[in-house]
């Protein structure tokens, strides 16, 4: 008999090999202290724009970082400076501040341009 | 022109093996990050032979294409040096080649820049923006595994002892070479002095000049070890002749 | 609200969750299974191809198929990048693969036998990879989401190349006509495998659904795939190996005969052609290099460790 399983496109169930593999964060006998850490790479596409959050990628050290970001994110000529910063150091507001935080900006429309109303034979502003 | 066209074919099979034994990492890297960049140093010495091949075409006229060029020559028509068609073996085995490698085409494509043959000098710069980014990758690469754990130092240490023999070839100019304006002493030197720099850093001992080299793959006496890479290379070419693919 | 409606709602207008977001637990489990199984599929996907990088016919063939396989390699790195957001290492990834807990696509454990399957795989496997992945560019995860717009740009040159290099078969010798079918034939029904079972025997594609993981049925996917490619094939001047196959006016679609699931199934379960081979080329891969991440490893702390002591 064919065992019904959860399919999505790319997920094929798992095979239970034991009890002890049931655990979805087990630690691998690899080891997480032995992974390269990771880190965010942040590209400019052209001179002039803003360095944009592209992915991230492993890698043993900075050098490194930025030669693998070369590699594997400007492989069709996307970039033209590179940053990177490993992730551990990036510091993210927390999503449960976002109305304390972003709200209050809504109302502030006074800081946008739209909201002045100047005669048409004004130009240029 | 026969000197000019063996030279230029020099160059295109030095680019192509040595990018053919690249791209067999590809799919089997020791990280997903280094599979892809050392898949793309296979595609940016790919696309240089392609350049010095279809410049030989032309020079050769006959309808010769680039793949008639890379697909339908035997081993001993073949030119590159000995250094390029050894196995991968490991990594270290692997990227003291490139690093190797890498370093001499690094100083030859700048004095070709000079060259009288326009199209030879208009390939040469545009590789050699390439060839300055490999130098750096095999560089660090040499001086990580030096200077990183005990194993991999004995890895290196070992890929010296079995690849330093073919580097002597790189600077013995064959017949085709002698009238190409290379002045093989600076290249030599500067080829040394690079090596030199990298070892020390990498905590590794420059074998003595004076030891044996292996030489002949430049007039076609190659190792055993092409036969099989053209044998896998040029199969369907042979096995389906006149076919577009 | 509480949390979980609250998330749902998110969900329902379209607002991208982020890694930080509160989520449920089995929406998180199942992200991660379905993106690392999506990046092991990549990753195990290079091999069936890669294997030709040596022997491609010309040396444009050899460029582009080291710079799709290449892509590949990018793909699955972008994923487990995704998947890594969510708590979970590569090396842990990894670790599932490698023993045989996590799945990748079963399409991969089919052999390549002659230079056609790489045209056949590109169309027809790719092909059936984009349909899937086109909704998926709008997932509700916002890092799955990002890494598939990534993806999808990448991937459209590799549908046509494949195509291509089949056009280019079938308009040439008896022999390469031939080889041209013949890939066909054998690669037509493990791509519409890849769909996954029919919509009544995935009774968690409705949970999925509403999450917004999952966009479109297996069914309605495999349909869209089969109209095209229905359509498509003629171009090649080839047939498709179904005797069913036929328009159907009052549907506006193609019927299609019947999918062999048991074989489906049994190539899932490890009894492919190719199981063993596949994953011991990846457990290889990843033990021999074990030194070398290591040596890098050791190197960048020596010279962190020289930096600091300069620096005081």
């Amino acid at each position: 008999m064919i065992t019904i399983r959860k399919f999505y496109y790319g997920d094929y169930g798992e095979s239970k090999l034991d009890s002890s593999s049931d655990n979805e964060t087990s630690s691998s006998p690899s080891g997480v202290g032995g992974e390269w850490p990771l880190w965010e790479v942040f590209i400019r596409s052209k001179q002039g724009l803003d360095h944009k959050h592209a992915g991230s990628l492993h890698a043993a050290d900075a050098t490194m970082a930025i030669e693998n970001a070369r590699d594997v994110y400007t492989r069709r000529m996307e970039g033209i400076s590179i940053w990177v910063v490993e992730s551990k150091h990036i510091h993210a507001s927390n999503p449960d501040d976002a109305d304390a935080l972003y709200d209050p900006a809504n109302d502030k429309a006074y800081r946008h341009p739209t909201f002045y109303n100047l005669p048409d034979a004004v130009k240029h502003m | 022109m026969d000197q000019l066209i063996n030279y230029t074919l020099f160059l295109a099979d030095n680019a192509l093996i040595m990018g053919h034994r690249n791209s067999e990492w590809c799919g089997h890297g020791p990280i997903l990050e280094q599979d892809i960049a050392i898949s793309n140093i296979a595609l940016d010495l790919i696309g240089q032979a392609r350049n010095f091949y279809q410049y030989a075409a032309t020079l050769i006229g006959n309808n010769a294409t680039e793949d008639s060029l890379a697909y339908l020559r035997d081993v001993k028509e073949y030119k590159n040096c000995l250094l390029v068609e050894q196995p991968n073996a490991d990594w270290a085995q692997t990227v003291l080649k490139q690093f190797f490698f890498s370093t001499f085409q690094y100083y030859l494509y700048q004095q070709l820049q000079n060259n009288n043959d326009e199209q030879l000098k208009a390939i040469a710069a545009k590789a050699l923006k390439e060839v300055t980014y490999h130098v750096r990758w095999s560089s660090e690469w040499v001086i990580r595994l030096g200077d990183g754990t005990e194993e991999s130092k004995k890895r290196i240490v070992k890929a010296v002892d079995e690849l330093w023999m073919f580097t002597g070839e790189l600077f013995e100019p064959a017949s085709y070479e002698l009238n190409t304006n290379i002045d093989f002493i600076f290249l030599k030197e500067n080829w040394n002095k690079r090596i030199r720099s990298i070892f020390a850093e990498a905590t590794i001992d420059v074998p003595a000049e004076t030891s044996w080299h292996q030489s002949g793959g430049k007039i076609g006496n190659h190792s055993e070890h092409l036969g099989f890479i053209l044998a896998e290379m040029q199969f369907l070419q042979r096995a389906y002749p006149n076919s577009e693919w | 609200m509480n949390l979980e409606e609250n998330f749902q709602q998110k969900v329902d207008d379209e607002i991208k969750i982020e890694p930080k977001d509160w989520m449920p637990e089995k929406y998180r489990q199942t992200l991660i299974r379905q993106i690392s199984q999506h990046a092991h599929s990549e990753i195990v996907g290079m091999l069936p191809e890669g294997n030709w990088i040596t022997r491609a016919p010309s040396l444009r063939r050899k460029a582009i198929l080291i710079a799709k396989v290449q892509d590949e390699a990018g793909h699955g790195l972008y994923l487990y990048s995704a998947a890594e957001t969510l708590g979970i290492s590569r090396d842990e990834m990894y670790d599932q693969l490698h023993t045989g807990k996590a799945k990748y696509s079963s399409i991969f454990n089919y052999p390549t036998l002659t230079w056609a399957d790489i045209g056949a795989i590109g169309w027809l496997v790719d092909g059936a990879a984009i349909l899937n992945q086109i909704p998926l560019c709008r997932t509700s995860f916002g890092p799955y989401a990002r890494a598939m717009v990534r993806v999808c740009k990448e991937e459209s040159f590799h549908q046509r190349q494949g195509f291509e290099l089949l056009l280019t078969l079938s308009q040439g010798t008896e022999a390469q006509k031939k080889m041209c079918q013949d890939a066909i034939n054998r690669w037509w029904w493990p791509s519409l495998m890849m769909f996954g079972p029919n919509d009544d025997a995935s009774p968690h594609t409705a949970q999925s659904m509403k999450w917004k993981i999952k966009r479109f049925t297996n069914d309605e996917l495999r349909q869209k795939f089969i109209d095209m490619i229905a359509e498509q094939v003629k171009v090649l001047n080839m047939t498709l190996p179904d005797d069913e196959l036929k328009w159907n006016e009052e549907r506006k679609h193609y019927d299609f005969g019947k999918i062999n699931w048991e074989e489906f199934w049994q190539v899932v379960g490890g009894n492919g052609p190719c199981n063993k081979q596949r994953l011991d080329a990846r457990k290889n891969a990843w033990a021999d290099g074990e030194w070398v991440r290591e040596a890098a490893t050791a190197y960048a702390e020596k010279k962190l460790a020289k930096q600091t002591t300069n620096a005081a």
